[in-house]
């Protein structure tokens, strides 16, 4: 069995967010980036199966400018075989990256793709859904489980509800939850391995996909701000002003 | 042309959020349809039929459709959305699950999550668990829209009578198979739509600790939440975490006990109306978002604060 999984830059969690003063996006200059969080979980969980004798290859994939790459080059300290690197500038919707991604499944045809359920920079939570979509592939988004069984996957997805397990054939895309797993780091002789693995660099202009926008970013501001509160000084001002001055209890 | 709504139901009644998705449908064009997927929902059906705000209603019943599979809703819906300009559903991981694939099917960039309808084609979004606002307007001829449910008001739920259509089936996709669904009983209000919270974080030290927010939530009636560190430190289960990758919630409170306020963490919880922060570091990031900020020891603080409530003559429920 083969994996591919999709691996995407953003801006570090650890980092404040500053909204740009002409309200054309966030400062990204000179922010400190990484992978995107779940994507980390897809990862460790293509090999943890490698490693389990479930699957024979794992290939990282990244779109995006440059410095992605840098995404594609973690994967292959952690324990990705190669990587892929589609290349192209500026910010992708969802829906181009889900066609490139589809191009890449022609080629490289995996059995399963791991990616997170959702990138920290955006939020969209589209990907993986739409480029199941595309290829007409079972979908089992949010996972916090996956058992592989022969062709099959039983996966245990976190609904709003509590917890839903499905089973799906393979081919299939799985979108990876935090709780999946616990990503390991890598080590210094596995970063300085990783830097012989080959990664493959792609322009996305080659592969016919239309990557054209479909939405206009009119605007980014900065959420309203709260009022400053106050400190109240024991419990029994608090529960006072909690039950006749903010009148919620 | 008119908007279709994606329905919401355990097929014997609607959840909570198409109330909402409702009224976020209905501030994108009067003309509010909703589709019903399920099996044997016909009581969903006919109290869909009741809300005010939806004029007509499109059922389509199948056993394939009993569990809500993604890839077998999406078929129907790409099928009716020929005579629809948008398709809305809530963003919850039900909506989450299905509108994308949804999208990529009619060729359209969906816009996720948002949390204001400014015209018919321009919307406001959250990016960056809320440490930002977008504004996005769509160019594709049919948009595919998910709204955040605690950011629209629930719909009127009675009053209309809107006529039912049914509608034929689409073929089973055979590659996914539900197997089960262990939902999370409990007497308490579901996090996400409770009007009070109370959360602990990794403060609490203990799951055994948690006890002393269970005790003041079951005096309020509220639900019980936390952060990712006392998630992952295994003092709770997962699906109590508030944040950017657990559920977001707006209660009218939310007391946050032995939280310092991660960015992931204040993403989830900063819209609240209310918000109390119970915490011994002075310094910790929660005090800045927080109405009412207690600097104190939880465990001095938490035993005081039932003993306040105890001699509460009356409390809201």
């Amino acid at each position: 069995m083969k994996i591919l999984v999709a691996v995407k830059r953003v801006i570090d969690y650890n980092v404040q967010i500053r909204v740009k003063e002409d309200g054309t996006g966030v400062v990204t200059d000179n922010v400190k980036m990484s992978t995107n969080p779940p994507d980390d979980n897809a990862i460790e969980e293509a090999v943890k199966i490698k490693e389990a004798g479930k699957a024979t290859e794992v290939v990282a994939v990244t779109v995006g400018e440059e410095k992605a790459q840098e995404t594609v080059r973690k994967a292959l300290a952690v324990g990705a075989d190669r990587g892929i690197h589609v290349k192209v500038d500026g910010i992708l919707e969802p829906l181009a990256v889900s066609k490139i991604l589809q191009k890449i499944v022609d080629k490289e045809k995996p059995d399963l793709v791991f990616m997170g359920k959702q990138a920290i920079d955006d939020d969209c939570n589209q990907t993986g859904q739409m480029l199941s979509a595309l290829l007409n592939w079972p979908q089992a988004t949010f996972a916090s489980k996956i058992d592989v069984k022969d062709n099959k996957l039983e996966v245990t997805r976190e609904i709003d509800e509590g917890l839903e397990t499905i089973e799906i054939n393979v081919p299939a895309i799985v979108t990876c939850d935090l709780r999946l797993n616990e990503p390991r780091y890598a080590s210094l002789p596995n970063i300085m391995k990783a830097k012989k693995k080959p990664i493959e660099e792609i322009a996305a202009s080659d592969l016919g996909v239309d990557l054209s926008p479909r939405l206009e970013q009119l605007k980014v501001e900065e959420p309203p701000k709260r009022k400053a509160g106050i400190k109240v000084a024991n419990v029994a001002e608090l529960v006072q002003k909690l039950k006749n001055e903010a009148k919620v209890i | 042309m008119a908007v279709l709504l994606i329905t919401e139901h355990n097929n014997k009644e609607l959840r909570p959020f198409t109330l909402n998705a409702a009224t976020a449908a209905s501030q994108i064009d009067s003309d509010v349809h909703a589709v019903i997927i399920g099996q044997n929902s016909a009581d969903a059906a006919k109290q869909l039929s009741e809300l005010p705000v939806v004029k007509k209603v499109l059922s389509v019943e199948g056993a394939h459709y009993e569990n809500f599979t993604a890839e077998n809703f999406a078929p129907v819906i790409v099928k009716l959305a020929e005579n629809y300009s948008h398709i809305v559903c809530s963003a919850n991981t039900f909506g989450k699950n299905l509108m994308p694939r949804i999208a990529a099917h009619l060729d359209t960039s969906q816009v996720s999550d948002i949390i204001k309808v400014i015209s018919p084609d321009t919307f406001l979004r959250p990016i960056y668990a809320g440490n930002a606002f977008a504004t996005i307007k769509s160019n594709d001829a049919k948009k595919c829209v998910t709204i955040r449910p605690t950011s629209f008001d629930p719909c009127e739920s009675t009053g209309g009578s809107a006529p039912i259509e049914k509608v034929d089936a689409s073929e089973e996709f055979s590659n996914t198979k539900f197997i089960k669904r262990e939902e999370i009983k409990s007497d308490r209000p579901e996090l996400g739509t409770a009007r009070i919270v109370v959360s602990g974080g990794r403060g609490m030290q203990s799951g055994d600790n948690f006890k002393l927010i269970t005790e003041i939530a079951d005096k309020l009636g509220a639900a019980i939440g936390a952060s990712r560190a006392a998630v992952d430190a295994g003092y709770i289960s997962n699906d109590h975490q508030v944040g950017q990758t657990g559920k977001v919630v707006v209660p009218d409170l939310y007391i946050a006990i032995g939280i310092s306020g991660a960015i992931q963490h204040l993403a989830g919880m900063k819209e609240s109306k209310v918000i109390v922060a119970i915490n011994k570091d002075g310094e910790a990031p929660i005090f800045s978002v927080a109405d009412y900020g207690l600097e104190a020891d939880l465990f001095e603080a938490l035993p005081q604060f039932m003993e306040e409530l105890n001699k509460l003559n009356t409390i809201q429920k």
